[in-house]
């Protein structure tokens, strides 16, 4: 088949993954933020959007292996990572669509699985990485970033329970800003390298690039500006989720949950666990909400979030499969994907229209306990 | 299949001490400045664990804020040196 079709769409379609990421993790780092008003959310995401790119600049390292190590890296071609993507693309438009976070890197990941699955056979998937790299952590991080931000909210309202009122509101509202910025860096390092690793192996793999090269500076800049893009538009669906359908957020909330998120996720990223950032966010809320008070937690939305996380390998998988079992028969079928996949694009992107969530309805829900005073 | 359980156990801790580490300095300090902005405003900073009400005055509660702010901002400093190495 003709390769620089091939390599053209996969560099094209792993930019649209990028800003796919982009906007269906910009909860991660400011759905706290906006949902306790310590910023306005067109604030906000400026702010997430901007970060994710000064963070895409700040390490250029390219994973030596884009799939971590779940699939065997020579069956890994450029149809697979198209059909990989693929997958992974759709999964995060069906969940943004419903407002569920859900990890890209997961969904980048069960794409792989299922497209190599096809190219390669059930022999070059390894399921024990499979077992540790995914399953265990996307158990383990929303437990243990949740119990972190359950101690975290509870000691913020206990010490400053004899505070005064205005200053303690004022202090944590600035430390949220800090501490959101945070994961909005941590983020557009870690998951702007994803790409930007894709692109860069896709480029070798067709001889554009020599064999260990890093990534070219224009794909470290379309990378990050993809990205940047992205988390700029807001996912304001998961944005609404996080914010305000999980549990009635207070600013010390807010910044337990956020400081939680940061350092679970710098310390995992050290540490050489890498886990998903949205269960890590999404764990720290849960976390926070149940911190304060347990029954104001919304826990039949997270019985919706982990069933969207048990779906997301799955799901992925199986769209990946059919799109590179179709790309790998040619020119011709990697042109047929790439039309239904963006016919259904538009179709789950006219469905938002019918309840569309912006910056000005972000906030709009209705709330699920009477709210506390701050020093609760 | 082998999961080193060691360094997630370090992972965990540090993750749980420099959290909550850095929650409650941002919370002393807040304390400290309440004191500031009341002039001589009360810090129960043994309530947790039922310890006595301890007075602040306005010059202790700045020297308090500014030095646990310091300390939050350094363990906040240390992450963004992790995120750039």
């Amino acid at each position: 088949m003709d390769l620089s079709v091939i390599v053209i769409a996969v560099v094209m379609t792993a930019l649209v993954f990028d800003f796919t990421n982009g906007f269906h993790d910009t909860a991660n780092a400011m759905a706290t933020s906006i949902a306790t008003g310590a910023l306005r959310p067109k604030v906000a995401v400026t702010i997430a959007g901007v970060l994710n790119l000064v963070g895409a600049f700040l390490s250029v390292e390219v994973a030596k292996t884009i799939s971590s190590g779940l699939v065997d890296d020579t069956q890994v071609t450029p149809a697979v990572i198209f059909g990989g993507l693929i997958g992974a693309i759709l999964w995060n438009m069906l969940t943004w669509l419903f407002g569920l976070p859900s990890s890209s890197s997961h969904a980048l990941f069960g794409g792989l699985i299922g497209a190599t699955w096809v190219a390669a056979g059930a022999d070059a998937i390894k399921f024990g990485a499979v077992v540790t790299k995914i399953l265990l952590p996307a158990v383990i991080s929303p437990i243990l970033a949740g119990l972190i931000a359950m101690a975290a909210t509870y000691l913020a309202y206990r010490i400053t329970a004899r505070g005064e009122d205005g200053t303690v509101k004022k202090g944590f509202k600035y430390g949220q800003i800090v501490s959101a910025s945070m994961v909005a860096l941590a983020h557009g390092t870690n998951d702007a390298q994803k790409t930007m690793g894709i692109i860069t192996l896709t480029l070798i793999t067709a001889g554009a690039l020599p064999t260990g090269s890093g990534p070219p500076f224009w794909v470290v800049l379309s990378a990050g500006l993809a990205i940047a893009m992205g988390t700029y538009l807001g996912g304001w669906r998961i944005i609404q989720t996080l914010g305000k359908r999980v549990s009635e957020i207070q600013t010390p909330q807010g910044f337990a949950a956020e400081t939680a998120s940061a350092a679970v996720i710098l310390a995992s990223s050290h540490g050489g666990f890498a886990l998903s950032t949205t269960q890590v966010a999404t764990g720290s809320i849960f976390g926070a909400g149940a911190g304060r008070r347990l029954a104001s937690v919304q826990w039949g939305v997270a019985g919706q979030m982990a069933l969207a996380w048990l779906l997301t390998l799955p799901a992925a998988a199986i769209v990946g499969a059919l799109a590179a079992w179709a790309a790998s028969s040619g020119t011709f079928g990697t042109i047929v994907v790439a039309i239904v996949a963006i016919a259904l694009i538009a179709g789950i992107y006219l469905a938002s229209k019918r309840q569309p969530v912006t910056a000005d309805n972000v906030n709009d829900v209705p709330v699920p306990s009477a709210p506390l005073p701050v020093n609760a | 299949m082998s999961i080193n359980w060691g360094a997630l156990l370090v992972v965990a801790f540090v993750s749980f001490g420099a959290a909550v580490g850095v929650v409650v300095l941002v919370a002393l300090a807040l304390l400290g400045l309440s004191a500031r902005a009341n002039g001589t405003a009360v810090a129960d900073a043994g309530a947790a664990s039922g310890g006595s009400r301890l007075g602040m005055s306005s010059t202790a509660g700045t020297l308090v804020a500014g030095l646990c702010l310091l300390g939050a901002v350094a363990i906040a400093g240390y992450g963004i040196w992790i995120i750039i190495n």
